[in-house]
């Protein structure tokens, strides 16, 4: 039986995270690409400013800027001594705006070195648009594993350290949007292998621990299909036996043992990938749903992977693509 | 200042890599397998090269540790015991030493070092901000490893050091650590946050600053970073000369680079632009070493024109089988679709193996010696794991 659909694109904020070189990226543009096509104005923002975005569709370089990648998609990158004049522009109405570039270097300094700013920098900007109703739906491509509990509990953490000012007030309503588990949720995306399961588990962990923001699904990539359906290894076996190959090379009329050596190699990834794939669906806290996406053989990353995982996307979350 | 001596052509096989360097360092993106690459280097060279040798990761697979016989291991050298070698059923010619870095121990250790005086550093460590600072600014993982491996390398208590590199999203951030370290505690702007503590006469230039900080961030907040950047400031003079010193110690014949990848696109963009960035930098690129690599049947024309033709053909030949009874297979319909699946599955990797024997190619070009190591049947974890690895580095 299919399991219940998953509202993932009814949230208007999601942050996409998980272990480096699990596909993130191309998870957050999927969703990004998704979301597009069921009508919903979306705005993919990539926090990572030395990412690569663009190259997920195939577009021009990102920039603090939204452009419009596709219609109804929109995407940038964070830039958080942008966030910080935007903030300083729309907040305190700064009038010396010439002032603003050395000014905003060195609280960008700041940021760097104080907890919890620059963080609150980032996501600031990503709530401020779901707040302000600019967009239907904003996927933050966040940052991996280690360090995104810091970014979507800074509220809190500027709460503890910051007792007056500005970046105070502003933690109320950003809490209420992060907090609220119709509003926002994170993706953990994974992959069927041992550190990449690991990690996601204790990221669930932290985050149910550490902050108060919802886990609405763990994508797990690069899943590989069975090789052999019911039946078919013992056939696959009869014709590995000796004697048969030979006769099957015959039959050919070329020496066939790669394509035994390939299949064989197949089938012990995908049984070794089963295992963690296993563990991770025995350990992960069962009201978290999984989606699972394939192993794309043609391509890694670009614009026609992205589509690609959209319709598995779409596959996994009962909607039409 | 005497001029740096070029870099050493690379070492021809990792036997001679791990005989004539003091210090090995790993690195590539997170996930390529760097952990169990340079503990699989430090596990031969102990094994056959005999020393002292250490290992210092900075986040093990916890199967790791108990494959080595650690419950865990931490900022402690731990010797890897005689049993573990003893279940893989070798003898160990040396030693095998692991440490892992823990973060606030080796900052802890750092203060107790530079503080000029007690009250310092005991101010220094009951700063509220010091632990939450320390954990984030300037890529201190990067710093403290490089701190780390240092100091273990002057104290002379190892042969070999091999250091596995944090993962970064940039490899190359590690390398530039120490200067970071340096041209943050001389920065104008630490002095200008340090400057209101110091003297209550604000200059014209920072004074819109503070007023507009102050605003933001609220004043005391502000006062906390201050007290705190101008108590680290008090050990200025201690870091950027160890940053020198570690710079120095990078640069060093007695130190090699093995950059560690996969074949997958964006780690293997990563390890391009590291390898260019040691050559730029005159650092020694001793080995790549290439994991998780499919087995180059995979791209043999015949093989693949064989796999095309068997999907082609399947249900053909697979009435041939049955009807030549071979295997005494007996269902056509069945042993068509396995010959299809066979040939098909075939297809699908060589479309992968083509992609990586492009990425070898390019990655191939600059490091004289280079290891593939296929995809193993599990993932590593004990000894005899590590040595299965270390001899298809070694070959």
């Amino acid at each position: 039986m299919a399991a219940p659909a998953v509202p993932l694109l009814d949230r208007r904020l999601l942050f996409v995270t998980g272990k480096g070189g699990v596909g993130k990226t191309t998870v957050a543009s999927a969703l990004g690409v998704l979301a597009a096509r069921q009508g919903k104005r979306t705005l993919v923002c990539e926090f990572d400013a030395k990412g690569n975005l663009a190259d997920f569709f195939g577009s021009e370089p990102t920039a603090f800027d939204p452009i419009e990648v596709h219609q109804g998609l929109f995407a940038m990158s964070m830039d958080t001594e942008e966030s910080l004049k935007e903030y300083l522009r729309l907040q305190i109405k700064v009038p010396l705006l010439a002032k603003i570039g050395p000014l905003a270097r060195t609280l960008d300094f700041v940021a760097n070195a104080a907890p919890g700013v620059k963080e609150i920098l980032t996501v600031g900007k990503v709530a401020w648009e779901v707040k302000e109703g600019h967009y239907d739906l904003v996927i933050a491509d966040a940052a991996a594993s280690g360090h995104v509990v810091a970014q979507i509990s800074a509220p809190q953490a500027i709460g503890e350290l910051v007792k007056v000012g500005l970046v105070r007030e502003q933690t109320g309503w950003l809490s209420e949007i992060l907090d609220d588990a119709a509003t926002t949720g994170t993706v953990i995306v994974s992959a069927p292998e041992e550190m990449p399961v690991s990690e996601t588990l204790e990221l669930a962990d932290r985050i149910r621990a550490d902050t108060r923001v919802d886990i609405a699904a763990v994508a797990v990539n690069r899943v590989l299909p069975e090789l052999f359906g019911r039946g078919e290894e013992e056939v696959f076996e009869a014709l590995a036996a000796p004697g048969a190959r030979e006769r099957l090379d015959a039959l050919v009329g070329h020496p066939t043992s790669p394509l035994f050596d390939a299949a064989r190699l197949a089938v012990t990834l995908r049984r070794t990938r089963a295992e963690h794939l296993d563990r991770l669906r025995r350990e992960l806290p069962a009201d978290i749903p999984l989606l699972y996406l394939p192993e794309l053989f043609t391509r890694t990353h670009g614009s026609r992977a992205t589509h690609q995982v959209a319709e598995a996307l779409a596959a996994e979350l009962g909607l039409e693509a | 200042m005497a001029k740096k001596p070029a870099p050493l052509p690379p070492p021809a096989t990792f036997e001679q890599l791990l005989s004539t360097r003091e210090i090995v360092v790993t690195c590539g993106s997170g996930g390529v397998g760097k952990t169990t690459t340079a503990a699989a280097a430090g596990a031969m060279a102990a094994v056959h090269l005999g020393g002292k040798v250490l290992v210092l990761t900075v986040d093990p697979a916890r199967r790791l540790a108990t494959a080595l016989g650690l419950e865990q291991f931490g900022n402690v050298e731990t010797q890897v015991p005689a049993e573990a070698f003893a279940a893989a059923g070798v003898e160990p010619r040396g030693e095998l030493w692991v440490a892992m870095l823990d973060m606030k121990a080796s900052w802890d250790d750092l203060v107790e070092r530079y503080a000029p005086d007690e009250e310092t550093r005991e101010a220094i460590l009951a700063n509220p901000l010091y632990q939450n600072i320390t954990g984030k600014f300037v890529q201190s993982h990067d710093y403290i490893a490089m701190e780390r491996l240092y100091e273990i390398h002057v104290s002379g208590r190892y042969d070999l050091i091999i250091v596995d590199t944090p993962p970064t999203r940039n490899a190359i951030d590690f390398l530039e650590a120490p200067e970071r370290m340096a041209d943050f505690f001389s920065s104008r702007l630490l002095r200008w946050l340090t400057a209101p503590a110091r003297s209550r006469i604000l200059s014209t230039a920072s004074k819109p600053f503070y007023s507009m900080a102050d605003r933001i961030l609220g004043s005391q907040f502000l006062q906390d970073i201050a007290d705190f950047f101008l108590l680290f400031q008090t050990m200025y003079d201690g870091f950027v000369e160890r940053a020198r010193s570690i710079e120095r110690t990078l640069a060093d014949r007695s130190t090699t680079f093995i950059v560690v990848s996969t074949l997958d696109t964006a780690p293997a963009r990563e390890a391009e632009f590291f390898i260019e960035a040691l050559s730029e930098r005159e650092l020694n690129l001793g080995a790549l070493v290439l994991n998780k690599v499919l087995p180059p049947f995979f791209v043999d024309p015949d093989a693949g024109a064989t796999a095309e033709q068997v999907c082609r053909e399947s249900a053909d030949l697979a009435e041939r089988v049955v009807a030549d009874g071979v295997g005494g297979l007996t269902d056509a319909g069945q042993v068509t679709r396995v010959l299809r699946e066979m040939g098909e599955s075939f297809v699908n990797y060589r479309v992968v193996a083509t992609r990586e024997a492009e990425e070898a190619a390019v990655l191939g070009e600059r490091p004289g010696l280079v290891a593939a190591v296929p995809y193993l049947e599990s993932d590593v974890h004990d000894v005899a794991g590590l040595l299965e690895l270390g001899e298809r580095l070694w070959t």
